[in-house]
């Protein structure tokens, strides 16, 4: 089987999909001839044409209300944010137009549609290239969330999201493009060529959105997981010697509810981990879904570890960024309590 | 110490407000005819004036006399002066409605009928128009049903929409006409969108995206023009300024541009301004636009100049920020007064036949609306169950939305 980065994974769902389907265009800022900042869309105006595969003005509502047009049309757009930084002024088109046009017209039009955006940080982009924004999607009704985490689960996710007949923001952690980031930003970092998850199909294939994935089972307590963040828990979990279940969630909007709720009744423990912001983060929303849930199977308080709720600061990202050790301490005080 | 003198904010102001006698006789009106008409291949900079100008076709005598006359035989005349017959009485009845109760809110296009009217007469089957909340004229020219577009306004168990949207917010794709949002300008750009996916597949389809003046000011109608403008996309960019954007009269958001169509110059888009009660001129300007879209010729703004008679919604009283009398006083006249007039001075209409129009058109409203409650009304029902409020919020219900239909019990 081919070994690919999470870049070559993304681009080669998208040549998959572009290949089986006429209807799915690839457009955004910089993707055409030069193939996108990231590298995503290298080639693919070469092989499917310039109707297909184009770059777009810098004009993220634009963006992505150009995209509801053509997906209203019957066309199936995969559009790309350059950073998700800059999805705010697409956010009104997300929430307020792509969001509701099945549910509106009772089904008459629907919006079809894939918009791509790096997300996350750890690599020094600052407060513009390193936000995690996935609860300001999570919280509206009408579209799903994906963030994958690893270049098969990113592939396989993407031609999902794109053969999806709603509205998908798939949120790619651009600390992961390259290989797998345990949050030891002093060491190393092993290559997806060396890593059993950078085994990828060249043909296609789709993973269903809305299944998280149990990346270590475990006994004694449940982490909650996405993105970069699964790597950093599984450097904690390793460290700390705790028998823990890790979850990776996948998808969390439609968040897979039962997972969750099976894991935290056996372990009767959780810790919760994401880069973005604490408050209102999506951290609040699986602490409320697991208290609702699994309340009386608790034998601990649940914990968070998350950003910090400040702007993402450049110079002091890996104080800022929950690295195994803050995890590992989380994880140590939920076994710690009675 | 500095000899500069203190700054201060230029806040425009409409020359009349309640109490002043409004009087727009400084407001340049050109002569019917007065407007050439260019070749459909002509680039924006050749018709420079047109975004100044107002293409005109009927005179004070009641003849069309301009380049841009001849298009439409009497018959199709005699057709559009019933479609904005029923938009009128289809209007009153509605407006009626909600003053009595039997639903929450309704938009008239008053004084507007013209504009959508004559517009959808210049598509074809399988365009798109990405509409307002005030182009009812589009649905109410073609044959989908009054008494489909009334269930949707009372939200009742026939509303083809289900309830879930807010009165006048229709969708038919089967007529061209995309779900109307409700928010401003969002529509434009999705318009300009769904005429580049029709050239990116090879279609002959073109698209129209429709805004207000007022909401020319947002983002999203910049948005519409720059991706017009670089794809060359198969679209009609209507902006109908009737001069109010609820309290805020037209200069707010056109700021010191003389037209907004100039706007579409500065993106090299062709920019005409038509006498929108005009509807011989609307109808003849929006085929040139529609033709030069489909031959490939790429976008045109058109800015329809008009006056909107009645309150933004149900919800505002103009006489509260401009003068009451401020409407009669519009130079325009009124679109279908001008349009039986033209067809009387043709020999082709008479008052008698347009009491009866008018008369029959007004028993079928009434007849629509009587069959409609018959499906019932807001707030005396009956509605769509209570349980499809969680249906279609996606293609397949998620777990999450199941539990909160149970939890609701329905």
């Amino acid at each position: 089987m081919a070994r690919m980065t999470m870049i070559q994974a993304i681009r080669s769902a998208m040549d998959n999909a572009m290949n089986k389907d006429d209807n799915v265009v690839v457009f955004g800022e910089d993707v055409g001839f030069f193939g996108g900042v990231f590298r995503c869309t290298e080639g693919l105006q070469k092989k499917y044409g310039n109707q297909r595969c184009f770059d777009s003005p810098i004009n993220e509502s634009g963006i992505i209300g150009a995209a509801i047009g053509m997906a209203a049309y019957g066309l199936r757009p995969c559009v790309e944010i350059q950073f998700a930084d800059y999805m705010y002024p697409g956010y009104d088109q997300i929430t307020q137009e792509a969001s509701r046009i099945r549910y509106r017209s009772n089904n008459d039009f629907t919006a079809p549609m894939v918009v791509r955006m790096p997300t996350g940080g750890g690599i020094f982009g600052g407060q513009t290239h390193s936000q995690s924004p996935e609860a300001l999607f999570a919280h509206v009704s009408g579209i799903k969330t994906v963030i994958p985490s690893s270049p098969y689960d990113a592939k396989g996710l993407l031609i999902a999201s794109i053969e999806d007949n709603d509205p998908v923001m798939f949120l790619e952690p651009k600390r992961l493009y390259n290989g797998p980031f345990d949050g030891h930003h002093d060491r190393p970092v092993t290559p997806w060529s060396k890593h059993e998850f950078g085994e990828v199909p060249e043909d296609y294939y789709s993973l269903p959105i809305g299944k998280a994935a149990i990346r270590r089972e475990g006994a004694d307590v449940t982490v909650l997981v996405y993105g970069t963040m699964v790597y950093v828990a599984e450097a904690a979990v390793k460290e700390t010697g705790i028998d823990a279940e890790i979850i990776d969630l996948r998808t969390i909007l439609p968040l897979d509810l039962e997972t969750i709720e099976a894991s935290v009744r056996k372990t009767g423990r959780c810790v919760i981990v994401h880069e973005a912001t604490k408050t209102c983060g999506f951290g609040a929303e699986l602490m409320a879904v697991v208290t609702e849930g699994c309340f009386y199977h608790l034998e601990a308080p649940i914990m968070r570890v998350t950003g910090y709720d400040t702007p993402y600061p450049h110079a002091h990202e890996w104080d800022y960024f929950p690295g195994p050790a803050r995890v590992g301490a989380a994880l140590k005080k939920v076994m710690e309590a009675a | 110490m500095s000899d500069d003198k203190p700054l201060s904010l230029h806040v425009p102001e409409p020359e009349f407000r309640p109490g002043d006698k409004a009087d727009f006789s400084d407001v340049p009106i050109p002569q019917a005819g007065s407007v050439p008409r260019p070749e459909i291949d002509v680039s924006a900079e050749d018709i420079h004036d047109l975004a100044y100008s107002i293409i005109r076709v009927m005179n004070r005598d009641s003849e069309a006399v301009s380049p841009w006359a001849d298009m439409l035989d009497d018959d199709a005349v005699k057709i559009g002066l019933e479609d904005m017959l029923r938009v009128r009485a289809f209007d009153a009845r509605m407006l009626m409605a909600q003053r009595q109760g039997k639903t929450s809110f309704y938009m008239q296009a008053l004084g507007e009928e013209a504009i959508a009217c004559a517009f959808r007469k210049a598509l074809r089957p399988g365009d798109m128009n990405f509409p307002t909340y005030r182009q009812q004229g589009l649905l109410l020219s073609t044959d989908y049903p009054m008494v489909d577009m009334m269930n949707q306004i009372y939200s009742n168990a026939a509303d083809p929409l289900m309830g879930r949207q807010l009165p006048i917010m229709y969708s038919s794709k089967e007529h061209g006409f995309f779900t109307v949002s409700g928010n401003l300008a969002t529509q434009f750009i999705q318009g300009v969108g769904w005429a580049m996916a029709s050239a990116i597949k090879g279609d002959t389809k073109i698209a129209a995206s429709w805004i207000g003046d007022g909401s020319t000011a947002e983002s999203d109608f910049h948005s519409a023009l720059v991706f017009a403008s670089t794809y060359r996309a198969p679209v009609v960019l209507n902006v109908v300024n009737n001069q109010w954007a609820i309290s805020t009269f037209q200069g707010i958001a056109r700021g010191r541009a003389a037209t907004f169509a100039a706007r579409g110059l500065g993106f090299g888009i062709p920019a005409l301004r038509v006498d929108g009660n005009d509807y011989l001129a609307v109808y003849a300007v929006s085929k040139w636009a529609v033709d030069r879209a489909r031959a490939g010729f790429g976008p045109t703004l058109i800015e329809h100049v008009t006056y909107r008679v009645g309150g933004h919604s149900t919800s505002d009283d103009p006489a509260a920020y401009r003068p009451k009398e401020e409407s009669d006083a519009w130079p325009l006249g009124d679109p279908i007064e001008r349009l039986k007039n033209y067809l009387i001075a043709r020999g082709a209409w008479s008052e008698a036949q347009h009491v009866q129009a008018r008369e029959m058109i007004e028993a079928q409203v009434a007849e629509a609306q009587k069959l409609a409650e018959k499906n019932g009304t807001l707030h005396d029902g009956p509605h769509s169950t209570p349980a499809s409020m969680f249906e279609d919020v996606y293609e397949e219900t998620p777990l999450h939305l199941i539990r909160q239909r149970q939890e609701a019990g329905v």
